[in-house]
């Protein structure tokens, strides 16, 4: 039985890392300028666009009366085409993102929350419906949707690595994952491949510590996954740092080929340069794909 | 003790030890280090990866020879390693052994190392059971073979002498050596002298001899001279070793007569001289006060040298009845006494006016007949210990001065006219001078044949004119007569001081009279003529060590012995006392030239050759703990765990353990200081206490003032900053309104300028509260420790006078209404200083306008701190009185305690406010 007080201190706990997270995932958003935003072409929406003149075609309600009246011939006020896109998030939350190398970084959950809740700001200020993948959260509009987002995203789970949620996508959608990638890469591709399927594209943005991609350690050594469920003894953690990092090379170059494959886009990031140059490629990427 | 070669060891044994290091070496080897545990969520893409070699298990070789090398420090140091040990070369066998001490004032520098060894090899001795004996050349006595313990016994009093030893008690010495054979331990000064081959010879004779010198460098201080207005100093040593500073101090006394040092000269020896000198530069009453110069860091009679009269120059003033005729300075009357006087006495011109004001010691008058105006003062100035010294001439011959009644400045009445003898229209001879008589201070001085006198001015025959002569022709009249004056003493020369009435002033003979008489101080060393007859009487004796006693009862010396004689018992270095002048005898002169004696081979010679003995045990454990630390640092730097975020601070710490080891004592004075401190002080009212030393009353003091700088801050408009403790001797008071000040009886007293900066303090508006905390136990006053220690407290501070707390003052009512004032006690009287007597009650005016000022000093022992103590959570820090009523004092506490800052704020702004409807009143119309 969950003591009624221990359950609150446990919220308050919980809930106290949201409006930091938010704080801070919004102030990385505001860094990104909205100068561009909407479609840049006639359709339909509640912006004004442009006044063009009437061609054969157009119905004559559409004419813009007070504007044709000053001159002889008539114009149609064409709006600015806004369609709400769905976007799918992922963002891992096995243990395996609960490390950093040192005080300085921090730790990989971290920054895929904060990288990925700026994303869903952006996005929910451009008008753009953002959801989980899965059946939790289906894309939603509007702030309150950030607030869920947010508590979505501050949520652990106990496995060692996760697989992406590839249930639930809707059809020409949007995706973006964010993970640090290291666990099996099957069900990664299968979730790719469905994703593709379905006409979603996405971006893929890997995330890693330093140390991951350093490997500076000597000695004999016990390495562990953070949840514990692996472990590797060495006797001269130096002498394996190639063969490690040759197979990082090479899981990154399968995860690169399999977006190239499936249309997505890859990235990786590590937690020591700032949040903004990832949530900017991420911005671009999206915004790209759309365009 | 065990000797390998220059190094010994204390415990051997415990060397053994080392036998274990390789089986470590095998252990340590077999055991790898310890795996490093990491996070790592990367580690899937190492599952499958085989380490290439299996060798780096091991520990690598140079760690293993660290901890080796560190294990191995530690068992040497344990054995107790020590360098150049004190080996026994005492001669060694159960012959007996005689000690033979040069004991002079050359051995007395580090006469408690030669103490030390002494006692080590009498302890030797006793060991051996070996009978000893004891000569000291400075005063041989036949030398008895006796038990060592006994020797032991009498060892505090075997001091060294302040004189060497001469060639006569050399041979007494040798003449008095036992028979048979015995071995020789020989305590040398280091200074060669005659005879020591002799008695070398006769020791080497009957066994074995072995000496032992200091290596210390021996100095020897010359007599201060008189150079061109500075004292110069020539200072000796030894050996010439390296360049090398020796400061001499000036000792002497005070203006108030306290023993201190006057003058410092840092000397400095050339690398490889072994003659420093050195001028000092002091001004003339500083000079005449300095008895004695010695080495700072020596104690010896030959570092030290006294200072007699020669540095004592006197000031003479010459006033002559006529004036100079230029281009005649031959005839000057003054022309001879200036040159007599010149080399040796400082000289004042000027008229008479002038020159008493300067206090002189001597005034010369050449042929001034009256003194007018000036008489009275001169007389007093000559009853003062002045010397008046008078030249007859034709003007006082003519003058009818002392001719009917004796002036007072005249020592005897004159005949009208004086006489002439010897030259064209007189009848006689120039006459000569007669022997001077024993009771005459001239007494020994030769009379050359060629002084003539052909003029002189006659005594009239006086009852007393026979006791004032002390120098007479040879026709039995008077050339030179003598009056005491109080202190003081009047000399009349019955001739000219030039040449015309005699040839006295041409002739050494009137600069060694004016000598005799102190008119001018002596040159730095007298010749044997000069104190022929004369006897001198110890003052002041120097002992080995340059310490200065009361000669006592030690009889006096002729002159002769004085000056020639070496120094023995019957003639001690030290200060003596002529008729009228001092003379120092110094352990070294200026001739005294220091040669260090050179031993044949065949004697080997101890404590001066060898370095000294090093205990090296404290070096080898430091070594040994350094390599452990690098060890660590290894250790961490091998397995990885130097690196990243963990390691970091690890060896940061370590390192910073390691400089801070020796560092740690400078870290606890980190008080605000300067500038830190008074800002600390004025960013806000700060209440201070004086800190007292006793731990626990500051504590509750800090406490008390806190909890009260809380008070303040939720109820009224003062809103204090932290309390401060402050030193009275080295922090700046004013900056604090209020000081608290507990009494505790073991507090120390503050010093001179502690108090004079209290009294500042309170003069410029400050306030302390004293607080005797005993108010449970005492009356105020001195019934109590604490109450004794209050009045000595503030007996040099500027309190008023003080009266109970009255009813109407402002004390009372600055913020809260108060008629008493407890604190955890709650004492009778609080004392304030006192209204004004002429204060009264004004009809209407509920108080009297008291005093316009803060009152400088509150006093009472409630312990009012403890009242107001707070611990850290802000609670109540101390029990006081019963449930409610104990919290009802606390809250009067608090408001006294309020009030007392009030009044220190405002003054007497309350008092004033009684005005307030009066002025309403008049503002209103």
């Amino acid at each position: 039985m969950t003591q009624p007080l221990t359950l609150r201190q446990h919220s308050e706990e919980e809930a106290s890392d949201l409006p930091a997270l938010l704080a801070r995932a919004e102030k990385l958003a505001g860094t990104v300028l909205l100068g561009e935003h909407g479609r840049r072409r006639a359709g339909l929406g509640d912006d004004f666009w442009q006044y063009r003149p009437m061609v054969a075609g157009d119905s004559y309600r559409n004419i813009d009366w007070r504007r044709s009246a000053r001159g002889d011939s008539q114009f149609v006020r064409d709006r600015e085409w806004q369609i709400a896109q769905s976007v799918l998030m992922w963002v891992d939350q096995a243990a395996s993102m609960r490390f950093a190398s040192s005080d300085k970084v921090p730790s990989k959950a971290d920054r895929a929350r904060l990288i990925a809740l700026a994303t869903t700001i952006l996005l929910i200020r451009g008008g753009e419906r953002v959801g989980l993948t899965g059946w939790s959260l289906p894309p939603r509009g509007g702030r309150p949707q950030i607030m869920r987002l947010a508590e979505a995203f501050a949520t652990d789970t106990e496995d060692d690595y996760s697989a992406p949620e590839a249930r639930g996508m809707l059809p020409h959608a949007r995706a973006m994952f964010v993970s640090d990638f290291l666990g099996d890469l099957d069900p990664i591709e299968a979730a790719l491949t469905k994703a593709a399927d379905r006409g979603v594209r996405g971006v893929l943005l890997q995330i890693l510590d330093p140390s991951e991609e350093a490997f500076p350690f000597e000695g004999r050594t016990v390495f562990q996954s953070v949840g514990g469920g692996t472990r590797h003894e060495t006797l001269k953690a130096s002498d394996l740092r190639g063969r490690y990092l040759e197979r990082l090379a090479e899981r990154k170059d399968r995860l690169d080929e399999l977006c190239r494959i499936t249309g997505w886009q890859y990235e990786c990031h590590h937690t020591d340069t700032p949040a903004q140059s990832a949530l900017l490629w991420v911005w671009r990427a999206m915004d790209g794909g759309k365009g | 003790m065990t000797l390998f070669g220059a190094l010994g060891f204390t415990t051997p044994w415990l060397l053994l030890g080392l036998l274990a290091l390789p089986i470590l070496w095998v252990v340590l080897r077999a055991v790898p280090p310890a795996p490093v545990r990491r996070l790592f969520p990367g580690v899937v893409l190492l599952l499958g990866l085989k380490d290439e070699e299996q060798v780096s298990d091991r520990t690598p070789w140079w760690l293993l020879l660290l901890r080796m090398l560190a294990v191995a420090a530690v068992i040497v140091g344990l054995a107790g390693p020590i360098l150049n040990p004190d080996r026994d070369a005492a001669p060694v066998g159960d012959r007996p052994l005689l000690i033979v001490m040069d004991a002079s004032w050359a051995s007395a520098g580090d006469w408690r190392a030669r103490s030390e060894a002494l006692d080590g090899l009498l302890s030797r001795a006793a060991r051996d059971d070996r009978a000893v004996a004891l000569l000291r050349l400075t005063a041989p006595e036949a030398p008895m073979f006796q038990s060592a313990n006994a020797l032991r016994q009498r060892l505090s009093g075997i001091q060294p002498e302040p004189w060497e030893t001469d060639t006569a008690r050399m041979e007494s010495a040798a003449a008095r050596l036992p028979d048979g054979p015995f071995d020789t331990y020989w305590f040398s000064d280091g200074l060669a002298r005659e005879g020591r081959e002799d008695m070398l010879a006769a020791l080497e004779a009957a066994g074995s001899v072995t000496v032992y010198e200091s290596p210390q460098s021996l100095y020897a201080l010359a007599p201060a001279r008189f150079v061109d207005g500075n004292v110069a100093l020539t200072l000796k040593r030894l050996r010439p070793s390296g360049e090398r500073e020796v400061v001499v101090n000036a000792e002497g006394r005070d203006p108030a007569g306290n023993p201190a040092t006057l003058a410092t000269l840092p000397m400095t020896f050339a690398d490889g001289a072994v003659i420093a000198e050195g001028e000092l530069s002091l001004p003339a009453e500083l000079r005449a006060r300095v008895d004695r110069f010695e080495v700072a860091t020596t104690q010896s009679a030959g570092a030290t040298t006294l200072s007699d009269d020669s540095l004592r120059r006197r000031e003479v003033a010459l006033i002559a009845g006529t004036e100079n005729r230029e281009g005649l300075e031959l005839l000057s009357p003054l022309h001879y006494l200036q040159g007599a006087l010149e080399p040796t006495a400082d000289l004042i011109d000027g008229a008479l006016s002038d020159v008493l004001p300067a206090n002189p010691d001597v005034i010369a008058l050449a042929d001034v007949a009256t003194l007018g105006g000036e008489a009275e003062a001169v007389r007093d100035w000559v009853e003062n210990g002045g010397m008046l010294l008078r030249f007859a001439g034709p003007r006082l011959a003519g003058s009818d001065v002392s001719r009917g009644e004796e002036d007072p400045l005249m020592p005897v009445r004159l005949r009208a006219g004086g006489r002439s003898v010897g030259g064209a229209m007189s009848w006689g001879e120039p006459k000569s001078l007669a022997p001077f008589d024993a009771e005459s201070p001239f007494f020994g001085l030769d009379i050359p044949e060629d002084v003539t006198v052909n003029a002189q001015v006659m005594a009239q025959p006086d009852p007393t004119l026979a006791s004032r002569v002390i120098a007479q022709l040879s026709d039995g009249t008077p050339l030179v007569t003598r009056k005491r004056v109080g202190q003081g003493q009047i000399v009349l020369f019955h001739v000219t001081a030039n040449a015309e009435w005699s040839t006295l002033p041409l002739s050494g003979l009137f600069v060694s009279m004016l000598e005799r008489l102190a008119v001018s101080s002596m040159p730095a060393q007298p010749e044997i003529e000069e104190l022929e007859g004369t006897t001198w009487q110890p003052q002041m004796v120097l002992d080995a060590f340059g310490d200065l006693r009361d000669a006592g009862t030690l009889p006096g010396v002729s002159g002769e012995a004085l000056v020639s004689d070496p120094l023995g018992p019957d003639l001690r270095p030290g200060l003596y006392a002529g008729e009228d002048r001092n003379l120092a005898r110094n352990v070294v002169t200026a001739d005294t030239e220091l040669r260090p004696v050179t031993w044949p081979d065949s004697v080997p010679v101890e404590g001066l050759a060898g370095p000294e003995e090093t205990p090296l045990a404290g070096w080898l454990l430091a070594l040994a703990i350094a390599m452990l630390f690098a060890d660590i640092l290894a250790s961490l730097a091998l397995t990885g765990r130097l690196r990243g975020s963990r390691g970091a601070p690890a060896a940061a710490a370590i390192l910073a353990a390691v400089l801070i080891l020796p560092g740690g004592a400078e870290a606890q004075e980190s008080q605000p200081t300067g500038d830190d401190f008074a800002i600390e002080a004025t960013a806000e009212v700060t209440l201070a206490h004086v800190l007292t030393g006793n731990e626990n009353v500051d504590e509750v003091a800090a406490a008390g003032l806190q909890g009260l700088s809380d008070t303040l801050f939720y109820r009224t408009s003062v809103e204090p900053g932290e309390p401060l403790g402050v030193d009275l001797e080295n922090d700046e008071l004013a900056f604090f309104p209020l000081l608290y000040w507990p009494v505790t009886p073991d507090q120390p007293t503050p010093s001179g300028d502690a108090y004079a900066k209290l009294n500042e303090y309170l003069r410029s508006g400050g306030m302390i509260l004293f607080d005797t905390r005993d108010a449970d136990i005492a009356g105020f006053g001195a019934a109590s420790p604490n109450g004794r220690k209050l009045q000595e407290l503030a007996e040099p501070l500027d309190i008023p006078p003080l009266e109970p707390v009255p009813q109407d003052h402002v004390l009372t009512r600055t913020f809260y209404l108060l008629q008493d004032f407890p604190g955890r006690y709650v004492g009778r009287d609080v004392w304030v200083e006192a209204a004004p007597p002429d204060a009264e009650l004004v009809d209407g005016m509920p108080f009297r306008n008291l005093n316009d000022n803060v009152t400088p000093v509150v006093i009472g022992g409630n312990d009012w701190a403890s009242a107001w103590a707070v611990s850290d959570n802000g609670q109540p820090m101390l029990p006081l009185g019963r449930g409610f009523s104990g919290e009802r004092q606390r809250e009067i506490a608090y408001r006294f305690g309020v009030n007392l800052v009030m009044h220190v704020l405002t003054g007497n702004y309350k008092s004033d406010q009684v005005h307030v409807p009066a002025l309403l009143d008049r503002l209103g119309q």
